[in-house]
């Protein structure tokens, strides 16, 4: 079989080649193909979930989690980087990358999450319990809330628990308060206000929701959103998602990944280093050489092969 | 003179030729050619479809029986694009098609695929609805662990939203068509019992 310089311009034989037409055609035929996927098959629209709509169906779960927001056991108040310091975050070996990058968008969940959204209410039950909150220490705040998260847990449905002793301290009246908030829609203009009358940045209603016990990872759950159901790559009902992060996903399904309290920079760190590796391919010796190894390009060449081979 | 080599760089050592031939050589012959301008094709389809529904904002398309098809032409085409440009990187992979003095090729190849991975994942972020908002609150959890979600915050859909429809678009197109320049310039690389090397 003849051999050709692949670095220098093709010498060999030729066929004709009109680009123009090829890319017309191309166009053509994906525009047709696009349009009609599109007009049979449509797209998917599962309505966005708020804070009042979370009050509404799942009441028991939200007033649990502002109970947990105050005593700070939720996934945000305990997060760390970038929106606290509660903890250092995810590590690789000795590596804090999380920690390094620092606190750039600063949440305090007790303070954002209740107590300032319960101060634009202008409700004096509210006002005294804000007062007693903010006047006690951080200790005897914490005390309050934590029995008093515990006791709405342990009661499973409840949307409050009575306090004939006071040991819960203005919790109830906070939370209830809250709820009630809640549920008439002005915690969610509360929570996507509060840094800018006309937002685009819903950070604090979304970390809000992210820490609800059942209600929105149930949601996700029923969508086959969730993480051990390969939600990366999901979409919601039944249409196709981003099946391109098959990979990223796979990585969170078996171990050590999965059970890892660092899966996430193992993951990303992983992913970074083999999406670094395909497009060094060309430099590494073995790898690029399988394609020379694994004839595939015997099929994709076969007619070339084909008429060398009666050349010869 | 830095704008002579500039000049002689780009001009003086690419032949209108090179741009629109009207000969291949022979061997490029197979479907799996196809594939790259296919990927193009539905490039420029998610460009216009883009367009279209920025033009009356990321909520459009909830409330309007029009702002939806496009939406759905806008989905349908990031899903034939991701197809056409997976089925051309692996033909391109068991081509070899770095050999010849294409390392470069193949690099911004690869670069444009992993930021076609990210500037769709920010379309997802923009939806404005349930499937935004939980992709939102997962995704964030990657970014910060590796230090990124400082900076960029997935739960700021202002954010996504003016990455998605300027930034990326832009920095892909600047990709793909350094990668298109490449290809015409080095040419469809050779069979690899045809080579040399």
């Amino acid at each position: 079989m003849k051999k050709y310089d692949p670095t220098k311009k093709w010498t060999g034989p030729t066929r004709p080649y009109d680009l123009i037409k090829e890319a017309t055609i191309a166009f053509v035929v994906v525009a047709l193909l696009s349009i009609s996927l599109a007009a049979l098959l449509s797209s998917p629209d599962e309505k966005a979930v708020t804070l009042q709509s979370w009050s509404t169906s799942a009441p028991a779960d939200f007033v649990q989690t502002a109970a947990g927001e105050l005593a700070g056991s939720t996934t945000s108040a305990q997060y760390g980087p970038p929106y606290n310091t509660a903890a250092d975050g995810q590590q690789l070996g000795p590596l804090k990358v999380q920690k390094i990058a620092g606190v750039r968008i600063p949440i305090n969940s007790a303070q954002d999450f209740v107590i300032k959204p319960l101060g634009t209410l202008n409700d004096s039950t509210a006002n005294a319990a804000i007062a007693q909150w903010n006047g006690a220490t951080e200790n005897q705040q914490s005390t309050w809330a934590t029995s008093y998260a515990d006791a709405l847990t342990k009661a499973s449905s409840a949307v409050a628990i009575a306090d004939p002793t006071g040991k819960f301290g203005p919790v109830p009246t906070l939370v209830s308060s809250l709820y009630s908030m809640a549920k008439s829609g002005a915690l969610d203009g509360a929570l996507t206000t509060s840094d800018s009358p006309l937002p685009t940045n819903f950070t604090k209603p979304l970390l809000f929701l992210a820490d609800s016990g059942s209600y929105f990872p149930g949601l996700a759950d029923a969508q086959h959103l969730s993480g051990d159901q390969w939600g990366v790559m999901n979409e919601t009902g039944s249409w196709p998602g981003q099946s391109w992060l098959w990979l990223y996903s796979f990585w969170y399904q078996i171990d050590p990944f999965k059970s890892s309290g660092n899966a996430d920079i193992l993951v990303m760190s992983l992913m970074g280093l083999l999406s670094l590796g395909f497009v060094l391919i060309p430099f590494f010796p073995i790898l690029h050489r399988i394609p020379e190894r694994i004839p595939i390009h015997r099929i994709i060449w076969r007619d070339w092969y084909r008429s060398e081979r009666k050349n010869d | 003179m830095w704008t002579v080599r500039v000049r002689k760089a780009t001009l003086e050592k690419f032949e209108p030729e090179d741009l629109l031939p009207d000969s291949q050589p022979a061997y490029v012959s197979s479907w799996i050619y196809v594939f790259g301008v296919l990927t193009i094709a539905a490039f420029m389809m998610l460009i216009i479809s883009g367009l279209v529904l920025t033009l009356e904002g990321p909520a459009w398309w909830h409330t309007s029986k029009y702002g939806h098809f496009f939406n759905s032409l806008h989905l349908w085409n990031v899903e034939l694009f991701f197809l056409f440009m997976v089925v051309h990187l692996w033909g391109k992979f068991w081509m070899a098609a770095w050999r010849g003095k294409r390392t470069m090729t193949w690099v911004t190849g690869c670069v444009a695929f992993f930021a076609s991975i990210f500037t769709g994942f920010t379309g997802y972020l923009i939806q404005t609805n349930f499937d935004s908002q939980w992709i939102a609150t997962q995704a964030k959890d990657g970014f910060n662990a590796v230090g990124i979600g400082a900076y960029f915050n997935a739960l700021n859909t202002g954010q996504a939203l003016l990455i998605h429809v300027s930034l990326l678009p832009i920095a892909l197109g600047v990709i793909v068509v350094a990668h298109v320049i490449l290809v015409r310039k080095k040419g469809v690389v050779p069979p690899i019992e045809s080579s040399l090397e």
